[in-house]
């Protein structure tokens, strides 16, 4: 088993889809990507944010996958479903709190991203964080990360009240020990909300 | 008569571009290898290394190399879908000659040259050796660019050669070697990350040189403060401790008011200044105006932020300057980089670790290619055609008499303007297509109708080729072999990774065959581009960019070389202006006022919008290759004209609508595309599309006094919602020009 993790930097992301596209590449996947990449709100800033399948401990995907199709290798990388075994219901595509299992309507079956296994598995790194021009995406070792990054690695989640760990890190300020996600309702907390901080009006302040 | 044979569908049906999605073989056919070759992505001047992986001599896939020391394995998407060049339905394999109302028919290469010849030497003796003129391009490699220009001195003995790097690094290339002496940015990139504040002015990093942004991103994690110069938010702009909204052409009020409050301040290095420069008054003294109010007029932006980035850039321990073409193309574009660079040397911090400058270079070989001779005003070594010693050398190196060397030519812009005038009747272009990158299309579309001979040099047919009047089939990069200099001045090899297809030829091939035509068999009898490579050496040798101590083996050996490397012992330069010695004759720096001025075309009543042009992340310039692959156009399909939520809504445009954009020279229609991230007295389109879709249609013909770069940046447009267009091109597929 390899001595380096997967990270996430959302924050270094520039959306160039350069992992779109590495991943699509591999043999495997014969031109279908396995990542997504999300563009937040071009409208409202250059925001983007990449992706991968995080690998839970606990895979929810698998756990409520009512044709027992999604492994999870002894390495912690849950796979694909089986081909033979999955039913193309998409319970997984509903469940998974990362959003990231999609359902391939022309193969009748869930594919997403098994972290190059192909690659990882012989020490490789993978595709998208080999080829991420940005250092959005890395494959590294723990040290590595902690002598080049402000930030620290967390692999803790929350969402609603439903807790998560992952084998994929994300990179976050150093005061952060969990990511939470929740809902919120925006027009209950308008205050709350930055004040369009991309705006390039805004910022010029009445100057053209 | 260079006109179109048949019009634009019926070529666009022949000739693409049409979308390549699918590897040679299929996807499960790359499954193993022949072979791995280690080499560099044709796109963009970063060249990257990569491997890429062939089987029956075809490139079926590729793999990152990660021991390469600049990208260390990373990639843009138009590096990793690069090779779906190969195998392209659309490759040009058989010489093509132009037939009225038929389109192109293939001819042999002996009825294609001979035809070349003749027609070279009619015209040249109807109406003079300059009548005949060659545009080449920047991504070609060393040895192909030397060649060019050899063979423009040599054997057509025209003085108009010039070349797309006209349209790139021009601007910044002059401002270099009018304050340091020397046109090459002054760093590796391995400085980047050590640098406390960085500057980087109209550069979209993120797109267009990709890779650099994880310099930046080190730079950061290190401490460093990054401050960004661009109309439009970016995406590296988004992390930015201060962004700059600057007014398209106002860079100069921030560069000048930043130094007016650093020498208000003290924050100038007085004793470096003494000892290492020239000409420290006059600017001082032309500063003296630029007071943060002044300058915020000029710049557009509130004078606090001019204040602020003073403050960062000022006291900083170490610094960096990175820019490209949003402060060069302009017709003040060397203006625009004196006054960026000025900053550099009155801190003092250059020729030091984490401390210095670079300009990007977009370009395939935006570095290499404008050194090797293939500019209208330039010998071998970046030498000066006008210069005695310098032509003496060369025509020795030649074995020329002195006086054979032509003398200096016109520029790309001026040569097509003297197409237009009737006065070049010929041309030969390879590796440029005007018709897409040329600002003025309309015009430039006139002039090329003028030219009674044109041969065009292209592995696919380009907008500019369909009016040629012979096409010759050359190489991609991966099938042929030679040189390149990277964005940091490192000199790296391009392997050969297969044959060209058909009866395609490699490009130095073609040049020394037309050669061969016109009596040059002597001069152009090179066995391979090593032996163009073993000639560079020693018609750089002496030279600003000294290649001599460059050879092959050692480039592999040591992943690249930085010149000036004037012996084979040399290790190279990777720093230059270390201890503050400087490429003039003086040894020093030398201090060059500026004063801004308006752009050509200011916006006014009738034109009252900024209409600036750039690139997105997966198309490459005049999109002849980027615009084939299907991954790429997926990604960007269509240009799209960025305006603010302010402006389109005094417009009445919602976002997706169809706007026409018009200048006093041409227009588009576009979809709208609205976004925050844009000053709202300016939109943005990029220029990477054909005909209707062409951003150049609106681009005015100002050119730099001293670069002569064109005016891409800046021109005045008005823009209103449109119905959606109909038309024959309209129904074009998106590639080709067409709009969805």
């Amino acid at each position: 088993m390899s001595a380096r993790a997967f990270y996430i930097d959302y924050s270094r992301c520039i959306g160039c889809e350069s992992c779109v596209q590495a991943c699509a590449e591999c043999d495997t996947h014969r031109g279908v990507s396995m990542i997504h990449l999300e563009t937040i709100q071009r409208r409202e800033s250059v925001q983007t944010a990449p992706q991968v399948c995080m690998h839970c401990e606990d895979p929810i995907c698998a756990r409520v996958c009512p044709a027992d199709a999604i492994k999870k290798t002894p390495d912690g990388v849950v796979q694909s479903s089986l081909k033979p075994r999955c039913i193309g219901c998409s319970n997984c595509v509903l469940s998974c709190p990362f959003g990231v299992p999609k359902y391939q309507a022309e193969i009748d079956q869930m594919m997403k991203c098994d972290m190059c296994y192909d690659r990882t598995s012989v020490d490789k790194k993978p595709m998208c964080a080999t080829v991420c021009p940005s250092g959005a995406l890395t494959y590294a070792t723990g040290e590595e990360i902690q002598r080049s990054r402000r930030g620290i690695a967390i692999n803790s989640w929350k969402f609603g009240k439903e807790e998560v760990r992952t084998k994929v890190f994300v990179i976050v300020p150093r005061a952060v020990e969990r990511v939470h996600v929740d809902l919120v309702q925006i027009s209950d907390t308008p205050a709350a909300l930055p004040a369009d901080p991309y705006d390039v009006a805004l910022m010029l302040g009445g100057v053209e | 008569m260079a006109k179109l044979p048949v019009d634009v569908p019926e070529l666009v049906k022949q000739f693409g571009p049409t979308l390549n999605r699918v590897p040679a073989g299929g996807w499960l056919a790359s499954e193993e290898e022949d072979k791995m070759v280690k080499t560099h992505c044709c796109f963009c001047g970063q060249q990257c290394g990569i491997q890429l992986r062939v089987r029956d001599n075809k490139v079926v896939g590729w793999e990152p190399w990660e021991d390469f020391p600049f990208n260390f394995g990373k990639l843009c998407p138009k590096g990793v879908k690069r090779y779906m060049q190969d195998e392209h339905p659309d490759r040009l394999k058989r010489p093509l000659q132009r037939v009225a109302g038929k389109g192109f028919e293939p001819v042999s290469w002996d009825v294609a040259l001979s035809r070349v010849v003749s027609e070279i030497y009619r015209i040249q003796q109807t109406y003079g050796n300059d009548a005949f003129a060659l545009l080449t391009g920047a991504s070609l490699t060393n040895e192909k660019a030397y060649l060019m220009g050899k063979f423009a001195r040599v054997a057509l003995r025209t003085a108009n050669i010039d070349y797309n790097g006209r349209l790139c690094m021009v601007s910044a290339g002059a401002a270099s070697k009018k304050v340091f002496g020397i046109d090459r940015s002054a760093n590796p990139w391995s400085d980047i990350p050590k640098a406390k504040v960085i500057l980087v002015a109209g550069a979209n990093i993120a797109e267009c040189a990709p890779i650099t942004t994880d310099y930046l991103w080190q730079a950061r994690e290190n401490g460093g403060k990054l401050i960004i110069l661009d109309p439009r938010l970016t995406p590296i702009a988004r992390n930015a401790d201060l962004y700059i909204p600057v007014r398209p052409g106002g860079d100069i009020g921030v560069f000048n008011g930043m130094l007016h409050v650093m020498i208000e301040h003290g924050w100038i290095d007085r004793d470096f200044i003494g000892q290492h420069t020239t000409g420290f008054e006059q600017l001082a003294e032309s500063v003296r105006e630029y007071t943060p109010e002044y300058s915020a007029r000029i710049a557009g932006v509130p004078a606090e932020m001019i204040v602020r980035a003073a403050e960062m850039w000022g006291p900083a321990p170490t610094s960096f300057l990175l820019h490209a073409r949003g402060i060069e193309h302009h017709s003040k574009g060397v203006e625009n980089c004196v006054a960026a660079i000025n900053l550099v040397v009155a801190s003092g911090r250059i020729g030091r670790e984490g401390c210095g400058y670079a300009m990007i270079t977009g370009q395939g070989n935006g570095q290499g290619g404008r050194e090797q001779g293939q500019k209208c005003d330039q010998l071998p070594g970046n030498r000066d055609i006008t210069n005695p010693e310098h032509r003496k050398y060369i025509a020795g190196v030649w074995g020329v008499p002195e006086e054979s060397i032509p003398g200096k030519g016109l520029s790309a812009v001026p040569l097509v303007e003297a197409i237009h005038e009737g006065k070049i009747k010929g041309l030969i272009s390879i590796c440029f297509n005007p018709m897409v990158s040329l600002p003025d299309a309309n015009f430039t579309r006139a002039a090329l109708e003028k030219l009674e001979f044109y041969v065009n040099i292209d592995f696919f047919l380009s907008e500019a080729a369909r009016y040629a009047d012979i096409v010759l089939p050359g190489s991609l990069m991966e099938e042929d072999e030679g040189t390149t200099t990277n964005v940091e001045g490192r000199v790296i090899r391009h392997r050969k990774v297969l044959s060209p297809p058909g009866e395609a030829r490699e490009d130095w091939k073609i040049i020394c065959d037309i050669a061969k035509g016109l009596g040059q068999d002597e001069k152009f009898n090179y066995g391979s581009p090593r032996d163009i490579f073993e000639e560079l050496r020693i018609a750089s040798k002496g030279g600003v960019s000294d290649y001599y101590g460059i050879t092959w083996d050692r480039i592999e050996k040591e992943y690249g070389i930085f010149w000036p490397c004037p012996e084979v012992g040399h290790p190279g330069t990777p720093r230059l202006y270390e201890g503050g010695k400087f490429g003039h004759p003086d040894g020093k720096a030398h201090f060059t006022p500026v004063a801004w001025r308006p752009s050509a075309e200011m916006p006014d009543e009738d034109y009252p919008t900024i209409l600036t042009t750039g690139r997105v992340v997966s198309h490459f310039l005049s999109g002849t290759q980027t615009r084939r692959i299907g991954g790429l156009v997926d990604q960007y399909p269509q240009p799209m004209c960025e305006m603010h939520p302010r402006l389109a809504e005094k417009l009445g445009v919602q976002d997706g609508d169809y706007v026409k954009v018009e200048s006093r020279r041409g227009q588009v229609v576009v979809h709208a595309q609205i976004v925050k991230t844009i000053r709202p007295d300016t939109v943005f389109i990029p220029y990477h599309w054909p005909l209707d879709r062409s951003a150049n249609n609106m681009t005015i013909r100002a050119i730099d006094p001293v670069s002569n770069i064109p005016e891409f940046k800046i021109c005045a447009v008005r823009v209103s919602k449109a119905e959606e267009p109909t038309d024959a091109i309209a129904q074009l597929e998106v590639q080709a020009g067409g709009v969805r």
